[in-house]
């Protein structure tokens, strides 16, 4: 056996044994393991991961929880669910958190809420939309914090019935969030406005859209508006072609998400203005609480905060603050904690539901305008997520009984 | 009708793009026979570069755009001849397809590069001066800048043309294409030839980058959205034919614009379902033909002979290990390490049709995550037990490998991996889309293994079981009588078939047998992740396999079963320290194709040959 294969052969033991470097740590401070796609998805995941960093600074400052600093574990999942349970795995079995948080996509925040099902751990996912998360698939070991698709769509739909217009087209990515955004928007609609007509419906595939056959399709229909669920490189293609040939003129257009920093900022000279869009506008929010989170995290990134700050910032606070309510680690105790836990957070307060463990955190309607060439968000207002959470007899009707 | 008229320019100029980057691929496969993974790469470098210097150069100018589109170009076709010069060049010696493993590595380090240079959030360039508005055709508007693009297609087509039937670089480049060695036996520099074909292709994938800058957001995605589709359309033309890729561009762009219109729910399987067709109605593409000569390469393929008594001695040793494995280590380890004896089972299946077979694949996850599909759908259906759901899942993965294999095995080389992949992606369209069977994109979630087999230790010990029993199975059949035939038809297909042996058959059968295994494989992935998703389908699952095999070498049995186990313990052991765990590896993947171009085992081989005899054949 020469050198090299022997320290192979060493570092190949070391990492099945389980390295056992950080136990020393591991008696004043309390674990916590996070998952994120950091490297596939960094526009949304790296402000995020600011945002819980900032609270997380602000707990251990504050004297941590219960006398115990709190300390964070995070790891990539690529994007890729299979590695994300890997991930999970190795944070509860080798680094012995005690809570698991994170996730951006549905389908990895669906894996990594089974795995906690499985082992048995408290799993608070952060940004997944999916409704399945807190209804069909949902557990008593999953918590959710951003307000699902069903909640997006319900607080766009308050302000679209509003709108004259009775021909609509709708363009969505052609997976699970589109789907369900579409399908929810469509009944929530047509049940206010039975005169509606729905005419058309394009669904690119995420990532792929063909811009301009895609909005040549859409004006084919005629429709007086358009529902537009893209978002990302999709939406700016979308955007960008759409403003050239004329597609948003004299059109209403309600848009899911579009008012994010995450997808607003980079659409600059090109924002439409006028579209209805949920949103951040997160240079006009003048709450004490809000004030404090901005000048705080300016202070700490000399950056902004996107959306994403603000859900990896509460995450954290409510990770923190149900094991402060629980006084332990203990996972039932953890569980009876985040029933109907309350926070602070810069958005106002939010709470956890018992019954599906969805949060209470809303999101902001407004309108897209545009300012020196940026887009921006006017006329807004906070919808609270309590007013847009789904029917209790909706959730006990599709919640597994466990 | 109007309306019509429309969609087919919005068709054309989506294709002239496609065509900038597909006929720079094909141009460097026809002349040096590397499939340039990084090729997606290139387009988007060449797009983010376009950003920044049409900035620089005060992107408000026509000189100021079209300068630093041009400039984004050239940037690109630097960075490609480096490529060449640096990296390539070392390894033309290689076996066939090792190249792909070098630009695989490119690709990991490209994204991170991108990511550190220009940030993670979408860049959207400026509009193109004087082409900002549309024009009204029929009552329609149509962007100005894309009647640009329209034109660009061909006009690029005709100096393309030009360059191979007028200068003596493109006579050269033509007769390369067709038979190389002979180029380089009258006397021609084929360095040179080479790195100026990989600097040409690379110039044209920076400029079809560089011209998307005023129709979408430069994003750090680019490169893989680009690249499959690139593929398709070389294919779809014929390798090496740039008039080919011309027309492939134009089918792909048109059917895209209509498609959307006829069949708004396809668009993921669009492209794939009549590269399929085609292929099987035409076997090299549209314009291509039968591949040329390739001669000597790697030189002679050593055998594979049974173990030596050396060997068998290691594997008993190895066995020993890992049956001793759970007393030193803790759960954690035990389940990456069924990880890594699931991707070794996975890798081997994938070798025994690559290497055995002659067959290479870049769908191989199909069979995979079939197997998972398979196991996971019968469970969450009929409730079985999770032994007969691990039988179920590679009856799935079997059956779909005879059904795929049957169209695939009349075909050969790149055409007839490019079809195994328009089946994985078939397949994978299928399983995303029907969400009421296979939950869609959310996949299934629940499928955790029987209460005998949940704890860590026990699921090791069935992975090793299934696992080992795999590649023995499969070793076996190696060097059984079915192995030899299947040797002999990869090796000389011609005398396989003058003395009478069945040809397409004896493939089909092997790459059914190889689908089964990677079911078994599948089945356990399915059980050690609780859950399944599309992802185990795609094409990034298609690329591990393909990457695990070839860096531990096609040409030897214990090939597989190394490099599965390198890739997978590298990948999770530094994804857990690291962000930048693509350069990390990256930069090990490139380092291990110069230093070993035969693979680690290959590699292994030829020191132990060489160091029990002076001088090897080979």
């Amino acid at each position: 056996m020469d050198r090299r294969t022997l320290l192979k052969t060493i570092a190949l033991a070391t990492l099945l044994t389980g390295g056992q470097a950080g136990l020393a740590s591991a008696a004043d401070t309390i674990k916590i393991g996070e998952i994120n796609s950091y490297t596939s998805l960094p526009a949304f995941t790296l402000p995020y991961r600011n945002g819980w960093q900032l609270a997380l600074d602000e707990i251990n400052a504050a004297g941590g929880i219960n006398g115990r600093k709190l300390e964070v574990v995070s790891r990539d999942d690529g994007g890729k669910p299979g590695d994300a349970v890997t991930a999970a795995n190795e944070l509860v079995s080798r680094e012995n958190v005690s809570v698991l948080f994170g996730t951006f996509f549905s389908h990895i925040g669906l894996a990594v809420s089974d795995f906690a099902n499985q082992r048995k751990i408290v799993f608070v996912a952060a940004e997944p939309l999916t409704d399945a998360l807190t209804m069909e698939k949902g557990n008593r070991y999953t918590f959710r914090l951003r307000p699902g698709t069903y909640m997006q769509a319900a607080m766009l739909v308050e302000e679209a019935v509003k709108l004259p217009a009775k021909t609509w087209a709708t363009v969505a990515p052609n997976y699970e969030y589109g789907q369900v955004a579409v399908k929810v928007f469509k009944e929530l609609m047509s049940a206010k406005r039975p005169d509606i007509k729905w005419v058309d419906e394009q669904w690119p595939a995420m990532g792929k859209i063909d811009g301009g056959a895609t909005v040549q399709a859409l004006a084919r229909a005629e429709p007086e508006a358009i529902f537009n669920v893209t978002f990302g490189a999709d939406l700016t293609k979308f955007i960008r072609e759409g403003n050239t040939r004329g597609l948003f003129k004299n059109r209403a257009v309600v848009s899911l998400l579009t008012g994010e920093p995450e997808y607003l900022d980079p659409l600059g000279d090109e924002t439409p203005k006028g579209w209805i869009v949920s949103g951040y506008p997160w240079e006009q929010i003048k709450t004490a609480e809000h004030d404090a989170f901005l000048k705080a995290y300016r202070a700490k990134f000399n950056d902004y905060p996107r959306l994403g700050s603000v859900v990896g910032y509460n995450t954290m606070k409510s990770v923190a603050e149900m094991i402060r309510k629980a006084g332990s680690t203990d996972t039932d105790k953890l569980i009876a904690a985040g029933e109907g836990l309350k926070i602070d957070s810069p958005l106002g307060p939010i709470s956890f539901r018992a019954e599906d463990h969805q949060s209470t955190m809303g999101g902001y309607i407004g309108k897209t305008d545009m300012k020196d060439g940026k887009g921006m968000m006017v006329d807004w207002r906070y919808a609270n997520g309590a007013d847009y959470l789904p029917p209790s007899s909706e959730v006990a009707k599709l919640r597994p009984k466990n | 009708m109007s309306f019509l008229f429309i969609q087919f320019l919005n068709g054309l100029a989506s294709a002239s793009s496609l065509f900038l980057v597909a006929s720079g691929l094909s141009i460097i496969f026809g002349v040096s026979r590397i499939v340039n993974f990084a090729h997606g790469s290139f387009y988007m470098l060449g797009a983010y570069m376009a950003f920044t210097l049409v900035h620089k150069l005060s992107g408000g100018t026509i000189f100021g755009f079209w300068g630093g589109v041009v400039l984004a170009a050239a940037a690109v076709a630097v960075v490609g001849a480096l490529v060449e010069m640096i990296l390539l060049r070392r390894i033309y010696q290689a076996p066939e397809l090792l190249q792909l493993l070098a630009t695989f590595g490119l690709v990991l380090i490209v994204q991170d590069l991108v990511l550190t240079i220009w940030g993670p959030e979408d860049l959207l360039g400026p509009r193109a001066p004087g082409l900002r508005g549309a024009i009204d055709i029929f009552g329609q508007s149509f962007p100005q800048y894309d009647f640009v693009l329209i034109i660009l297609g061909p006009v690029v087509l005709g100096l393309l043309w030009l360059l191979f039937h007028r200068t003596r670089w493109g006579t050269l480049i033509r007769a390369a294409t067709q038979d190389r060695e002979m180029v380089a036996a009258l006397g021609v520099n084929q360095s040179w030839l080479f790195t100026s074909v990989f600097t040409l292709g690379a110039f044209l994938a920076g400029l079809g980058g560089a011209v998307q800058l005023p129709r979408e957001a430069v994003n750090h995605v680019m490169d893989l959205q680009i690249i499959t589709e690139a593929f398709v359309i070389v294919v779809i033309g014929g390798l090496g034919s740039v008039l080919g890729a011309f027309l492939a561009a134009v089918i792909i762009g048109e059917l895209n614009a209509f498609g959307i219109l006829i069949f708004p729910q396809l668009t993921l399987v669009l492209t794939f379902l009549v590269m399929a067709v085609i292929l099987v109605v035409r076997p090299w593409g549209l314009l291509g033909k039968p591949e040329g000569v390739v001669r000597g390469g790697a030189g002679a393929e050593r055998p594979i002979k049974p173990l030596s008594p050396t060997g068998r001695n290691a594997t008993v040793a190895l066995l020993v290990a890992l049956l001793a494995l759970p007393m030193i280590s803790g759960n954690y380890g035990l389940s990456v390490a069924s990880e890594v004896l699931i991707y070794t089972l996975f890798a081997a299946s994938l070798h025994f049709m690559m290497g055995t077979g002659g067959m290479v694949s870049f769908g191989h996850a199909a069979y995979f995550g079939l197997g998972s599909y398979g196991a996971a759908l019968t469970v969450k259906y009929f409730g079985v037990p999770m032994l007969a759901a691990l039988v179920a899942g590679p009856a799935v993965a079997g059956i779909a490998a005879l059904v795929f294999g049957w169209f695939c095995v009349r075909l050969s080389g790149v055409y007839l991996a490019m079809l195994t992949l328009a089946f994985a992606q078939i397949a994978y369209a299928v399983v995303f889309q029907w969400s009421s069977f296979t939950g869609g994109d959310n996949g299934l979630i629940g499928i955790w293994p029987a209460p005998w087999a949940a704890s860590p230790t026990a699921f090791y010990y069935l992975s090793l079981l299934l696992c080992g029993g795999g590649i023995v199975a499969v070793r076996r059949i190696t060097f059984a009588p079915f192995g030899y035939t299947l040797r002999a038809c990869r090796d000389s297909a011609l005398r396989a078939d003058s003395i009478g042996i069945d040809l397409a058959r004896h493939r089909w059968y092997g790459f059914t047998l190889a689908g089964f295994f990677a079911g078994i494989a599948g089945s356990l992935y399915a059980f050690l992740k609780g859950s399944v998703f599309p992802d185990t389908i795609s094409i990034a699952t298609s690329v591990d396999a393909l990457v695990m095999v070839l860096l531990g070498g096609v040409q030897t049995l214990a090939g597989p079963i190394v490099g599965a186990a390198t890739y997978k313990i590298l990948h999770v052991s530094i994804s857990s320290y690291t962000d930048q765990w693509r350069t990390a590896l990256g930069v090990i993947i490139i380092v291990l194709v110069v230093a070993f171009p035969m693979g680690i085992v290959g590699f292994i081989q030829n020191r132990l040959l060489r160091s029990g005899r002076v001088e090897d054949a080979a």
